[in-house]
């Protein structure tokens, strides 16, 4: 039996385990220096360094394949690299930096060698940059110049292992510069937006995102009030774990809705994106019986004006990448044409579906909005839940939550309130080596989280 | 606890109905589960609760006992079960549990492995989020465990979504059916460097895994374990700091009138020869980190299968 079942079930990824044309995905370029988000088309080109080079390469290949740009007779080119068990294609702790270049080496503790006799005069290296360029153009992949730049280092053989591999790593991004495609999901979006970008995101750290997903008992089948100030990174997370069955309503107050762009980067397929609906906040406060009466803000709510085929192009493609100046701009070109039509998230709830939630209730709700009055907007969202109903409320400050919490206790409108503040250490983990990161982000947010009690 | 049949959402408007999994929520730190029966009572330190009260009720609704007290009657989520289960061996809370679920990338649908079953807290939540179309397949080598796991899956209704199975992952690994069928893998173990080239057997290409544990040398050995078949291997610890809100009244002092009005900082000398007086308290909601937390529960090792076709 369940053999079967696994078989059955195992049907999920199979149309999304490989790249396609037109599919969003994350590249992070030697290991996290810079995350790109870009859509796949034979058009698309990425700028690494100085060099363009087409994403055409990448389609068709799995999520978790790596890259190592050459230069050809045709000019500079992705290659798939096969990983091996060599340095390079470690990635275990590159998001903490330098923390990749310490590598494992159990050696490294009875290694002799030291930089006692380190001078630093600039003249080790015996190539020079002419050197360099002659072997480019005599069409010398990346790899074969490292080895050469080792050769002619005259300090290289005194080095600790320990720091050849950190000269190794600085010499290889620099001449042969990976790109590794990964999969745009939940986790990936939120590290890469909180890395480069933590102020489109509220700074919701992907452990208090996690949070909140799991503290408002977001499950298929349901139907989760959100109101997202996050860029939509709340609710494509919402989106990914209703999988396709209940809904996501992203509210917002006033007629216009919030960018909710960071959407469109998750591979959400028609059957996810239309669970992904819009609502004023009046619209769902409004007395089932008037709300015929209210007129209905259309083209407003939409968004989705003639313009947004054009909009949500350049929205494929953010670049987040940490470098700023020249690097920063036009990394990734897009065609004009996009080659698959994905349906469009965030359209907006019909009126049956509202009174739908005017009846039953929402199942929960999430609230990431820094830029409005806490207290105010869940006095006016809780009465929308239904009893029993839990709710996780994101803050970056934490007065805010702390006055919202104490006026749901005296209005005994909730209960089991709680603040938490999640805390997240990464660890290097090496063979005599372990210790915490060096660097670490201090702050992840604030949560409030409660459960809606019965008024009568 | 989970809506498996679309055709009824989960609402929790429905109303409570003989042999309904409650929550009965006294204070936050003091729930339980109950299984309404008509002719049960509940009885705790605020009386004699008659479970036929409660039924036709809705979830979220306060009930009285015959003193008078109450006590509220919760809809079961995975986050309240696992602050009620019986704990047959540790368990895993939300702030790990959550950044599991999240970092193994587990979403509907996805096949899940799991070994030890222990008391069924994480796989709560990971049958959650595979459902309505995943499944989780968790593995213990403790029969009784096994069995109480499978009733209480029976209870929280999540018996369609989870397989529990006795066997000793450590020394046989994972069963050669699931080979490459598995999008996940999470591993609690003592010695989980035995469990994990059996893991990455059962992934499927770019799949997940995670290895509680909470000792480092356990994490030390496993990493090494991992390098050999993984990518992306990172430990993290994560914890959670809670806050306690009070309202306290402070006393604001306000200068006696003397024409200066305030504008410039009054003097040292000024405000202590008396010239200050208390006025009427003004109530403030102040914030501070409990004085308790926990300090440590296990380091989770995530990896992921290296892309290797």
């Amino acid at each position: 039996m369940s053999q079967n079942n696994a078989a059955t079930a195992s049907t999920r990824n199979q149309s999304t385990g490989v790249t396609r044309e037109g599919c969003s995905v994350l590249l992070d370029i030697n290991d996290g220096d810079r995350l790109v988000f870009a859509r796949l088309s034979p058009a698309a080109k990425l700028k690494i360094g100085n060099k363009n080079c087409s994403l055409q390469p990448l389609i068709g290949c799995p999520y978790g394949s790596l890259f190592q740009l050459e230069t050809g007779p045709n000019g500079p080119y992705l290659s798939r690299t096969i990983a091996s068990n060599q340095v390079v294609c470690d990635l275990s702790v590159h998001i903490s930096g330098n923390d990749a270049e310490d590598r494992r080496d159990s050696q490294i503790n009875v290694d002799s060698r030291d930089n006692r006799s380190l001078i630093d005069n600039n003249r080790a290296q015996g190539l020079s940059g002419e050197d360099i360029e002659a072997m480019k153009r005599e069409g010398a992949r990346g790899d074969e110049i490292i080895e050469a730049l080792i050769a002619n280092s005259s300090t290289f053989e005194k080095k600790t292992s320990f720091s050849q591999e950190k000269y190794r790593l600085r010499k290889q991004k620099k001449y042969a510069p990976k790109v590794l495609l990964r999969r745009p999901v939940a986790r990936s979006i939120c590290e890469a937006y909180f890395k480069k970008y933590a102020s489109k995101i509220g700074f919701l750290r992907v452990d208090a995102l996690s949070l909140l997903l799991s503290m408002a008992n977001v499950s298929s089948n349901s139907d989760i009030l959100v109101v997202d100030m996050v860029g939509g990174l709340l609710t494509g997370a919402v989106a990914e774990r209703l999988g396709g069955t209940g809904f996501v309503c992203n509210s917002y107050l006033g007629q216009t809705p919030y960018p909710m762009d960071i959407v469109k980067i998750f591979n959400f397929g028609e059957e996810i994106c239309k669970r992904v609906v819009r609502s004023s906040i009046s619209d769902l406060l409004l007395q089932k019986e008037s709300s015929e009466q209210i007129p209905q803000h259309d083209g407003v709510c939409n968004m989705e004006s003639p313009t947004d085929d054009q909009m949500s192009l350049s929205v494929g493609v953010e670049d987040i990448s940490l470098s700023s100046g020249a690097e920063t701009t036009e990394n990734v070109m897009i065609p004009a044409t996009r080659v698959c039509k994905f349906t469009k998230a965030g359209e907006k709830a019909q009126q049956e579906t509202i009174d739908s939630w005017k009846e039953n209730g929402f199942s929960s709700l999430i609230i990431a909005a820094p830029e409005l009055d806490t207290w105010t907007l869940v006095r006016d969202l809780i009465p929308l839940l239904s009893n029993s109903a839990p709710f996780s409320i994101y803050h970056q400050y934490l007065q805010p939550l702390a006055t919202c919490m104490h006026n749901l206790q005296l209005g005994k409108m909730a209960i089991g309130l709680q603040i938490s503040e999640p805390w997240l250490r990464e660890y290097q983990v090496l063979p005599s080596r372990t210790h915490p990161c060096m660097q670490m982000s201090a702050f992840g947010g604030y949560i409030l989280s409660g459960t809606k009690i019965s008024s009568t | 606890m989970l809506a498996n049949d679309p055709a009824k959402k989960l609402s929790f408007k429905r109303c409570i109905s003989n042999g309904d999994l409650v929550i009965v929520y006294e204070r936050h730190d003091n729930m339980r589960a109950v299984t309404v029966s008509e002719n049960s009572v509940l009885q705790n330190r605020f009386g004699v609760f008659k479970h036929s009260d409660w039924i036709g009720k809705q979830f979220g609704s306060k009930v009285f006992s015959n003193k008078g007290g109450f006590v509220y009657l919760l809809a079961p989520t995975p986050e309240l079960w696992t602050l009620v289960l019986s704990h047959r061996t540790q368990i895993l809370y939300i702030a790990d549990i959550s950044f599991v679920i999240t970092y193994l990338e587990i979403v509907p649908g996805s096949v899940v492995l799991e070994s030890g079953t222990g008391s069924g807290s994480l796989t709560t939540s990971l049958t959650r989020a595979v459902a309505p179309t995943g499944h989780v397949y968790t593995f213990d080598f403790h029969e009784q465990r096994a069995g109480s796991a499978r009733e209480d899956f029976e209870k929280t209704g999540l018996s369609g979504l989870v397989t529990v199975t006795v066997r000793d992952i450590q020394d046989e690994g994972f069963p050669d059916e699931f080979a490459g069928l598995a999008d996940a893998v999470f591993l609690d173990l003592p010695q989980p460097w035995l469990a994990i080239p059996s893991a990455a057997k059962m992934l499927k290409q770019d799949g997940t895994l995670c290895s509680f544990s909470p000792c480092v040398e356990q994490v030390q050995r496993s990493c090494e374990t991992l390098r050999t078949s993984f990518t992306d291997i990172r430990t993290f610890e994560i914890l959670l700091r809670t806050y306690e809100v009070r309202e306290e009244k402070v006393d604001k002092f306000q200068r006696e009138s003397d024409g200066s009005n305030g504008s410039l900082p009054c003097k040292r000398r000024q405000c202590s020869d008396g010239s200050n007086v208390p006025i009427s308290p003004i109530p403030s909601v102040m914030a501070r980190p409990c004085s308790e937390a926990k300090g440590h529960t296990g380091y989770l090792t995530f990896a992921r299968l290296k892309c290797l076709s």
